[in-house]
Parts: C-alpha cells; structure tokens; sequence
C-alpha cells in the first residue's frame, strides 16, 4: 500500500508543471497559516530559544549569561556524562534487538503457520498500552524478590538477578521492556516490506535450486532493506529520545545508572536549573541529528542502489 | 507438502506457547491482582483471587480522594477529543494545499515536517513560551502543544492521501464556482474519510497515552490526566497493589476496546505512517 503511495505522489508531482493561475489559486496559502502559528510559537521558537537559554543560568523570570558553562558541566559530572552514554547504548540496543526480532517475527508471521492472526494481534497489543501502566506493571514483574519474573527462576532452581536494582543490569532490563513494548511496530512494518517481495523472484530461485539460507540471504534481505531502514530510524529516534519508560520503572536509578539525556533534563528542570536543563535538550538535539542524519542519507542511498 | 503443514503446525503451537507467557500473563497479572483483596495482592503471586472484588476495586479507586481518577478520566478525554479534532483540520489543509500548489513554499514546509518528526522539543523554553502567553498551566496550553508536537505526522498522512484525489475533481467544483474554503470543507474533506480515521485512531492513542507532555505543561492535582493520576497512585498505593493495578487496567481498557474494534485500521494506520515517516 506504501510503495503506491509514493508511485502516486511522483507521478502527480511530475504532470503538476501546469502554469498556475497568478492572483487566484483555488489553492491558498493561507490554509498553512494555523498549523505555521502553533508550530512556530510552540515549538520553532522554543527550539530556536533554547540555544540561547542553554548558555544561560535561568530561573525563567531571570537569565544570566555563562557561556558554555552548562555544556561543561554536562560533560564533566560524571553522573551527567554517565546519561549521556548511556542514551547511545540505551538507543542502539532496542534499535538492534527489534530489526532482528521485527525481522524473525515477521517472517514467522508471514509463513505458513496456524493462528497468525492471533499471534500479529498479541504481538502489536502492547504498541498500544500506555508506556506508564507497562513500565510500572514491569517494575512489579521484576521485582527481585516478589517479582513473577524470580518466582518463576526460583521454581527451576535459578536465582533470578535485580533486574532493576542492579546497577549493570538496570539500563538493559528497561531496555527490554521497550523492546517488548515496542517490537509489534517492527513486526508490523516488515510484515508490510515480506508481503510485497514479488513471489517470482523465489520461483527463480528455486528453478536454480537454491537453498533457504540462499533465498533468505540473496533475496528477501536485500528486497526487505526499505522496511529494516524504517525499523532503524523510527527506533533510534524513540530510542534516544526515550525518558517515559525510564521515568516508570527505575527514575533513573538505582543512583544514575539508567540515566538517560531525557530523564537529567527532567531531574534539572524539577531541581530549577533551567538553564542546565536545556543545555540537555540542546544535547539531545545535537545527537539525535548527528544519528539520525548520516544514517538517513546512508540508508537511502543503498535503496536507490538497490 | 504433508512435511511443511506439519511442521506449521508444530512451529505455530510453540508459538503460541511462547506467545502466552510473554504477551498474555502480564495482562493476566494485571487483571488477577486488580480483582484481589489488598492483603491476598500484596504478595503478588500470580494466582486465581480466593474472592473477586474487581469491581469493589475499581469503585474505590474512581472514588477515591474526591474522584480523581474519574476527574482525570474527563481531563484526558477532554484532552484528546480537542487535541486531535484541531489536529486533523489544520494538518489537512496543510497537507492539500502542500500536495496539490507548487510554490516557493513547498521547500521549507516540506523541511519544517521532517523537522517536526525528529527534532526533540526543547520543553523547558515551551514551559517560558507558555508562561509568555499566558496558557502556561492550562488545558488550553497543553492542547496546542500537543497539535503543534503532532502535526508533521499527520501532514505527511494527508498529503499522501490527498495525491490519490483526482484533480478533475478540484478542478469540475471549481468550474461550477466553488470558492477556495468551499472546495477543501465541502468537496475535498469529506473524501478524506479513511485518513482520517487513522489519524484519529492514532493520535487518540498517542495522546491518551502521553506522560510527558501533560508532566511538564500541565502539572498539579486538579488538572492531571489519567497516566499522571497511575504515575502518582505508584507511591500512593505501594501498599495496596490491587487498587494500583486496578487503576492500570482502567487506562488499559480505551485502548482495548478500540483495538478490538478497529484492528485493521490500527494496523494499516501504524504501517502508513511509519513507511512514509
């Protein structure tokens, strides 16, 4: 449904040469004016603002200007720097686990196996529960002692770790609770790219004999590589700017161990460092373009080559 | 043959099996402790409740301190209805005339909507921008804010949609003499219908389930939205699991429902905007 979209809009785009009439285009641009209001005053000129803010010490009634002594100190403070690496790997990590579970999903769901309908169904559910109600449900599950996580473990005779109080493990246990979170997204979107691998190319192959791990490895991987490069962008961004989740189940501890830049923006804000809050925020800005950006021109280049 | 639907089958009950105790027992895990008594769900064992109280649960925690979670309730879906009405008009007349006029314009707009999906608010400058204009603490403040945060998405929505409109039909309502307004609400609006409905769908559940925002623009008791009242009822009620998780079975339903209803146009919805994203 997807690829006739943009089929339609390329060859719109191409017979709209037409000459336009000059004074009254039945098209006015006008039209763009409420959403350009809420746009520009809720969120360009706070974008815009928070440049400037950042080299500030602010208490929203008064500025004073230090430079960049917020940035400093966000690179400085070891818990603050912590959060920083930690948004990367925090990010990274979910982006990876959902391509490669997105995709093993999605190719089961898409063979012919029974109750398919029933798995897809219980596989996107959780998209669409509220991240607090998951993430605090999550937090009881883990609980080291009381957790059904533990009990469970206990039962086979494994002592179950602090999945969430333990300072190496928190960051990757809320990890996995996004991943179960989001993973039917992932799912989703190759479901869509497997369906619309034209079936010859695998009456070719098979013509030639070709084994599975062939016509996984040489057709359907390349073939699927718009849907893996959507996974990745929409995973990375929720990834690095994710705070909800964090904010639900551990707040960022135990200590700072699963700080991420959102929660310190939160944790600033709460304690009045406005200024130092927004340097976070510019933080973020920064590392989301410097991820996102390369890997989006990098993505799309391979598609247009393949 | 024989060999592969048997093997179907076998992969398929693993599946499922496997599908049962990761997806399906934390919602289980919910509901029973939900319909416990507060002792009995107090050691949080995943057990059938000796006595079902579920409802007794969820009347105590509507009513508890003077109704704030039905409040909540009203704040939220007040919230959404507004948010993502607004929304949907003043993206779709961004999306249609983006579409169908070239102009010097299309650049920039098209570059402000990609800006839009990946640019992080900057919160604490919304928070001074807020206050500048007065709606800083308000349920005004927050809708606009929401509208403003979520209409890239469905801009890019509309304006994929709007490319399958044929022409001929601006152009047969404009020779009949339609003005500019009349054509978009009266001939091209209407016709949206199916987008529509996926931008409500989608939005109704991102803003429902939004915590963010609603914490940061709209803080304090009397105005907080069902996801604050869960977030809050977490120290609240740490020792009374069953109206905890009561609670979270409440937020849970709405998306439930809507869900059961609307599966498929959740699904193309959710696949749309993530292909075009």
């Amino acid at each position: 449904m997807a690829s006739t979209i943009t089929a339609d809009v390329r060859t719109e785009s191409s017979t709209a040469t037409r000459p336009q009439r000059k004074r009254h285009s039945p098209y006015p641009l006008w039209f763009y004016l409420p959403a350009a209001i809420l746009f520009i005053v809720l969120f360009a000129v706070p974008t815009f603002a928070s440049f400037y803010f950042s080299l500030t010490r602010w208490t929203l009634s008064e500025t004073e200007f230090i430079g960049l002594d917020n940035f400093r100190q966000f690179f400085s403070e070891p818990f603050l720097l912590q959060g920083f690496i930690n948004t990367f790997v925090y990010a990274f990590f979910t982006s990876g686990a959902k391509v490669v579970l997105g995709l093993l999903l999605g190719l089961l769901l898409t063979s012919r196996i029974i109750a398919r309908g029933y798995l897809r169904s219980v596989v996107f559910f959780p998209v669409l529960v509220s991240t607090i109600g998951v993430g605090i449900t999550f937090k009881i599950l883990m609980d080291p002692f009381d957790g059904l996580i533990n009990k469970t473990l206990a039962v086979f005779g494994i002592a179950g770790p602090g999945w969430l109080t333990n300072p190496d493990l928190a960051l990757y246990s809320v990890a996995l609770i996004d991943i179960w979170k989001g993973v039917g997204i992932a799912t989703l979107i190759y479901i869509a790219g497997l369906v619309g691998i034209p079936q010859e190319y695998y009456e070719a192959a098979k013509v030639d004999g070709a084994s599975k791990w062939k016509n996984f490895w040489h057709i359907t991987l390349p073939l699927v590589m718009p849907a893996t490069a959507t996974v990745i962008l929409l995973s990375l961004i929720g990834g690095l700017r994710s705070f909800e989740l964090i904010w639900a189940t551990t707040g960022g501890g135990p200590g700072f161990a699963s700080d991420v830049i959102g929660s310190l923006i939160y944790k600033q804000y709460q304690a009045g460092f406005y200024g130092l809050s927004t340097a976070g925020n510019v933080v973020l800005f920064v590392v989301v373009a410097a991820v996102i950006v390369p890997i989006n021109i990098f993505l799309s280049r391979r598609e247009v080559a393949s | 043959m024989k060999r592969e639907k048997t093997l179907g089958w076998i992969i398929g009950i693993l599946a499922v099996l496997a599908s049962v105790v990761v997806f399906l027992v934390p919602f289980a895990f919910i509901l029973v402790i939900a319909a416990k008594t507060a002792p009995e769900a107090a050691n949080l064992d995943f057990t059938w409740p000796s006595q079902w109280v579920l409802w007794d649960n969820i009347r105590t925690v509507l009513t508890t301190r003077n109704f704030i979670v039905l409040r909540a309730f009203i704040n939220s879906t007040t919230l959404t209805v507004f948010s993502v009405g607004i929304m949907v008009v003043v993206s779709a007349m961004v999306g249609y005339v983006l579409q169908r006029r070239r102009s010097r314009w299309n650049a920039l707009v098209n570059f402000l909507v990609l800006a839009g999906l990946i640019v992080p608010p900057a919160l604490v400058p919304t928070i001074w921008v807020l206050e500048g204009v007065g709606l800083f603490r308000t349920m005004l403040g927050l809708i606009l804010v929401e509208v403003a945060f979520g209409i890239s998405f469905c801009i890019l929505l509309f304006r994929a949609f709007i490319a399958t409109i044929p022409r001929d039909l601006d152009e047969a309502a404009i020779i009949d003499g339609a003005g500019p307004a009349r054509l978009f609400f009266r001939v091209i609006f209407p016709l949206l219908k199916s987008v529509i409905v996926t931008v409500v769908i989608v939005q109704s559940v991102a803003i429902f389930n939004d915590f963010a925002n609603p914490l940061y623009f709209l803080p304090g008791d009397e105005n907080a939205t069902v996801q604050l009242t869960v977030f809050n009822f977490q120290s609240q009620f740490s020792t009374q699991y069953n109206l905890l998780f009561a609670d979270i079975l409440l937020i849970t339903i709405p998306p439930l429902l809507l869900y059961l209803f609307l599966n498929r146009r959740i699904v193309e919805g959710v696949t749309a905007g993530a292909v075009k994203g």
